[in-house]
């Protein structure tokens, strides 16, 4: 067991996985001389060599379409986006190749590739490199979508994501990857953590909260402060966005009447929309009150960092969402 | 080449135009196929000389104009023509249509829909290759209208910086839909594009089967070498539109003729065959007669086959082993 932060929990998992599975490699921008503009693949290039990880020119349209057409030929290929942000521009290769293959010839080909895509805002990067857009990849059936918000969940689910025959958009929040709060206990033996479970972060009875990825700290942070005033709240980490397992939030709601959505991606038909949605439908004779959403507000990323802060979720905002529905 | 071969290619050939135009047929006539249909008339030589000359084990990629590479791989023109008609026993069980044929046993990875996109998925397919050192290539095709989007260009980039085992092949048929390939290609060589990033490219006859089984051939042994990937660009024509409902006023009728009436693919390799083989009408007939009955049997076997199973609708979203291995 040690403690590691987010990011170390991913350079393990995929330096774990390249040990085990010769078939798993590495490509994309900057990923091996430079070792990973987050430094994910810091010294993988010394250890696994060119062949298994692959510089590639700033190309994200065949980044995402050769990871695929690799994987349908039996290669487990770990793709990196340098962003998720870049990933835009590999939308068709990542939606309408490596989403449909499966499906559109009948089950012939497996694609298990991964994509991984550092994303999210608050790093005063402006409006083009800000973006939380988790919710558009989990828009589309085929595409397995996961967002770890703890070390121990993305060495787990990111082992998971490789040894998977589905393509999965593996979403790393980075304002979590060196952060000292998230660091935490990781085992050192092999371990997965399945892809399509919730999971229960914090146990409470008066507000069930559901989050996932930087919305999680946020939320537990919110929580400690509630609690100092007596308020219990559950917090719900969907860890996996496609495909949802909506059960542990709903079992919490069912307990709680009461729920708060927090996301860091944009409001307007957010993954707060559908959980909200969700809820209406399956747990209806429960609800004591309006579902709430905390969200990035609905406007461009601003470069001032005063401006940028206030359009993202946050503890206080967290706060006086619960309490307007006790 | 002997006259068996020949005649095989002969067989394949017809297999397909004919099968082209009753798909046409079954389209415009009797309803029974939908969506959209891009037929291979014309451009039969490329499909039927290239992937003659591949090993089994190479790697076949294309578009959606792909009956003809799905034919000439060898999958049964019954099933072809079943998902054509959206049936269950379609060789991608009525998910896929005409654009998204494919068998994985073939190693023939698909038709696509998307222009330029699978051109990437080519480059993944021998890189595949590559990673695990054998001598086997992808062979990957496209139209010249796929060469203006960013796919063919990072492609061809990549497959150079990564000396993929890819052979690139363009068949040029002049018009991408209704646009004539100087009015979209600032150069409208494709050869010459490849040349653009040190990738070797030839300009060929794709109407001229014999050119195009021996030119891959050059080129698949030149990749197998480890030398890199090589373009093909085979010069050709499609008779009909670019799909059903083109009227293709965007090209004269004399351009048309003047194709099909010297350039016939099918009609070039029935001359040779006549004149310098040895081989009768009546031997050419009765390929063509059997031909025929093949897409008869293809329609009736089409016909009577059940269409997919309402409870199988989500079947295939995620592959069958896409848990935790």
């Amino acid at each position: 067991m040690a403690r590691l932060t987010l990011r170390e929990a991913i350079t393990a998992a995929l330096r774990e996985e390249m040990q085990r599975d010769e078939t798993v490699f590495i490509m994309g921008e900057e990923v091996a001389d430079w070792g990973g503009t987050y430094a994910v693949t810091k010294g993988f290039l010394e250890e696994f060599g060119e062949r298994r990880v692959r510089d590639t020119p700033i190309s994200e349209m065949v980044i995402g379409g050769a990871a695929t057409g690799a994987a349908m030929a039996g290669l487990r290929p770990v793709a990196e986006f340098m962003t998720i942000n870049f990933a835009f521009v590999a939308f068709d290769a990542i939606i309408n190749h490596a989403a449909k293959v499966s499906y559109m010839f009948n089950g012939q080909f497996d694609c298990p590739v991964v994509f991984r895509a550092p994303g999210g805002g608050g790093k005063q990067l402006g409006a083009t490199h800000s973006h939380t857009p988790d919710v558009i990849f989990a828009h589309f059936p085929g595409l397995k979508v996961v967002c770890p918000a703890t070390p121990y969940d993305a060495k787990g689910l990111l082992k998971a994501a490789i040894r998977d025959n589905a393509p999965v958009m593996f979403i790393e929040p980075v304002p979590l990857y060196t952060s000292p709060k998230v660091r935490g206990e990781v085992p050192d033996d092999d371990y997965v953590v399945p892809i399509g479970v919730s999971d229960v972060k914090r146990e409470g009875s008066d507000v069930t909260i559901v989050t996932y990825g930087e919305g999680l700290h946020v939320s537990l942070d919110a929580a400690d402060e509630l609690a100092k005033e007596g308020i219990e709240a559950e917090i719900i980490d969907l860890r996996t966005l496609q495909p949802l397992d909506m059960a542990p939030a709903l079992e919490s709601f069912k307990k709680t009447f009461k729920a708060v959505v927090v996301e860091f991606g944009h409001q307007t038909y957010g993954i707060g929309a559908e959980i909200v949605a969700r809820i209406q439908e399956e747990a209806f004779d429960y609800l004591d009150a309006p579902v709430k959403r905390v969200a990035q507000f609905d406007v461009p990323a601003p470069y001032s960092g005063q401006l940028e802060k206030m359009a993202l979720p946050n503890a206080e905002k967290v706060v006086a969402a619960v309490k307007e529905i006790l | 080449m002997d006259k068996e071969t020949l005649l095989d290619w002969y067989r394949q050939m017809v297999l397909i135009r004919r099968f082209e135009e009753k798909a046409d047929e079954l389209y415009q006539l009797e309803g029974k196929i939908k969506g959209f249909l891009h037929l291979y008339i014309g451009q039969e030589a490329i499909a039927v000389g290239s992937i003659a000359a591949r090993d089994p084990h190479d790697h076949v990629i294309t578009a959606y104009r792909d009956h003809g590479h799905a034919l000439a791989v060898g999958l049964d023109a019954k099933n072809v023509m079943a998902e054509l008609m959206g049936k269950a026993t379609g060789v991608s069980g009525g998910r896929g249509g005409s654009m998204h044929l494919a068998s994985k046993e073939l190693r023939f990875w698909g038709g696509y829909g998307i222009v330029g996109a699978h051109i990437s998925l080519g480059a993944g397919l021998a890189l595949a290759e590559k990673y695990r050192e054998t001598d086997k290539a992808a062979l990957c095709y496209f139209g010249e209208g796929a060469t203006n989007i960013g796919y063919f260009h990072e492609s061809l980039n990549l497959a150079g910086v990564w000396d993929l085992p890819i052979l690139f092949i363009c068949e040029n048929n002049k018009y991408g839909m209704g646009t004539a390939v100087d009015k979209a290609s600032a150069n409208p060589s494709i050869a010459g594009k490849a040349k653009a990033y040190n990738i070797p490219a030839k300009t060929i006859d794709g109407m001229d089967i014999f050119e195009v089984y021996n030119e891959t051939k050059k080129a698949l042994d030149a990749i197998r070498k480890g030398k890199g990937p090589r373009l093909l660009e085979m010069m050709t024509y499609r008779y009909e539109g670019h799909s059903i409902g083109d009227r293709t006023r965007y090209r004269s009728k004399d351009e048309l003729d003047e194709w099909r009436d010297e350039k016939d693919p099918i009609a070039l390799l029935q001359n040779h065959l006549l004149t310098e083989h040895d081989v009768s009408e009546k031997e050419l007939t009765q390929i063509q007669d059997e031909v025929d009955a093949e897409i008869e049997e293809a329609v009736a076997f089409s016909d009577e086959s059940p269409l997919p199973e309402p409870d199988t609708l989500f079947d295939h979203i995620y592959p069958e082993n896409g848990e935790v291995r």
